[in-house]
């Protein structure tokens, strides 16, 4: 459940409008890679909590400090951050699901959308590079999906964009190649998301990057750089990577300093 | 073992509850017959001060548990006026830092606290990219979405066994606003902690 920060009658959900922007949990965390450039490059203020019982708990000091002074602040594992000059509100998820909890989380966030009246969920998301057939291997490891509600609003602007849609794969490969069915290996609630939004008229867009586990960071770069295309959150220039910037909790990503007797 | 060699005592605090857990990793045979004093998650009253309370978690709580022992324990305490605190040790292989752990001057504490939380912590604050996981994050998150003042004190230990330098590294935390009315005669504390310590030892010694 969303939990304001402030109590009272400042901090209500009421998000009407807003595109909700969030990731999936799935394969490299590339979508909360990207979600933690996004907050930590339009300076996103914390507006609330996501307070659930399916996600592993975890807490830690302001990943997004930039001094001594906001350093301080505990963060949990699911928050809110909102930026109303661009009706813009990102839920950010730190920690992994708890087994059996994918389908409550979803229809909990589901309703949540729904009773804050978001215009619209953008979720960032990322599937085994492995999983990709001979067709996949070539030209951009860059997806999207939208439910029949977005595809509507939007009017062929992601055929403007010349974006690739994500391909449906057989159902039943070898045996039966005509009855197609959507399939996102590692990506996590993004299928299950995905599917409950399409059934409820919610409009949802999946943009999602197929990649591998290992250094993800130029993965989250390439899937927030996507997301601009379309959002424009940030004015695109031609060299848009180094407009992000990284949060001061990326660092030692790959463990602490080494021992100088090592050597 | 820091709380039951400095604070609890059979005299001033009395057993009022106990958790039970339907979880693997708890040692208990029978757990359809079990006494309160055979979980292994406590709670104690101070007799002279009820509002005092104590909680002496022992066994590992898993995942999927820790928000239902969250909303039953707190369910059954009163918001207003509460404080929380929190202690926890944690493997020094786990805290980040730009140097080696090896070079670090083990065991150590840091502290993480809630924005309510307006009192002076003991030692320094868990840096940046520093996380707590398990039963004290689960806490220390619902302290922080209800805005309740709490502090987990985190004590990053070389040492997998109960020891008394890892027990001591703990010793600031007794001269805190919280804990100050409540320490015991430093006599009996040494008392107390000998005992445990030599009952964990013989355990441990694989020779006759």
């Amino acid at each position: 459940m969303f939990v304001p920060c402030e109590r009272g009658g400042g901090g209500g959900c009421d998000f009407t409008g807003f595109a909700l922007l969030m990731p999936a949990v799935s394969v490299g965390n590339v979508g909360q890679l990207a979600i933690d450039l996004v907050i930590s490059t339009l300076r996103m203020t914390k507006v609330g909590y996501f307070y659930t019982d399916c996600l592993v708990p975890m807490v830690g000091n302001n990943p997004y400090a930039t001094s001594n002074e906001n350093s301080m602040e505990l963060s949990i594992n699911a928050e809110v951050y909102s930026l109303p000059s661009k009706k813009l509100v990102v839920l950010q998820i730190r920690s992994p699901f708890i087994k059996n909890k994918y389908r409550p989380f979803c229809q909990t966030l589901l309703s949540w959308v729904e009773s804050c009246k978001c215009a619209r969920v953008i979720l960032l998301s990322s599937s085994h590079a492995y999983q990709r057939d001979d067709e996949q291997l070539l030209g951009t490891p860059l997806r999207y999906l939208l439910t029949p509600a977005l595809e509507k609003a939007v009017e062929g602007r992601m055929q403007e964009l010349n974006w690739k849609e994500m391909e449906k794969v057989a159902a039943y490969p070898g045996i039966n190649d005509t009855e197609k069915v959507l399939h996102i290996p590692g990506g996590g609630i993004t299928k299950l998301l995905f599917t409950e939004s399409c059934s409820k008229g919610i409009q949802m867009a999946v943009l999602l990057k197929f990649c591998s586990e290992g250094d993800n960071i130029p993965d989250a770069f390439a899937l927030v750089n996507y997301l601009n295309e379309w959002l424009q959150l940030i004015k695109s220039r031609v060299n848009t990577s180094s407009q992000w910037k990284i949060p001061s909790s990326w660092r030692l990503l790959f463990g602490n300093g080494l021992p100088p007797a090592l050597f | 073992a820091f709380l039951s060699s400095f604070i609890l005592d059979s005299l001033c605090w009395e057993v009022v509850g106990a958790v039970k857990l339907w979880n693997e990793w708890c040692r208990t045979s029978n757990t359809t017959n079990v006494l309160p004093t055979d979980s292994f998650c406590l709670f104690y009253r101070l007799i002279s001060d009820p509002t005092v309370l104590l909680c002496q978690c022992s066994c590992y709580v898993a995942e999927d548990q820790q928000f239902q022992w969250l909303e039953k324990v707190f369910g059954c305490i009163k918001k207003e006026g509460l404080q929380v605190t929190i202690l926890s040790t944690c493997p020094v292989a786990d805290y980040k830092t730009q140097e080696s752990t090896l070079t670090l001057s083990s065991p150590f504490l840091r502290a993480l606290k809630t924005k309510e939380f307006k009192e002076q912590v003991c030692c320094p604050l868990l840096e940046q990219p520093n996380i707590v996981r398990d039963l004290p994050a689960a806490v220390l998150s619902y302290c922080q979405v209800w805005q309740i003042p709490a502090v987990l004190y985190q004590c990053y230990t070389d040492v997998i066994k109960l020891d008394t330098v890892t027990i001591e590294a703990f010793k600031p935390l007794l001269s805190s606003k919280t804990l100050k009315n409540l320490v015991k005669d430093v006599s009996e504390s040494t008392k107390i902690l000998k005992k445990l310590l030599t009952t964990n030892e013989t355990h441990n010694n694989i020779y006759i």
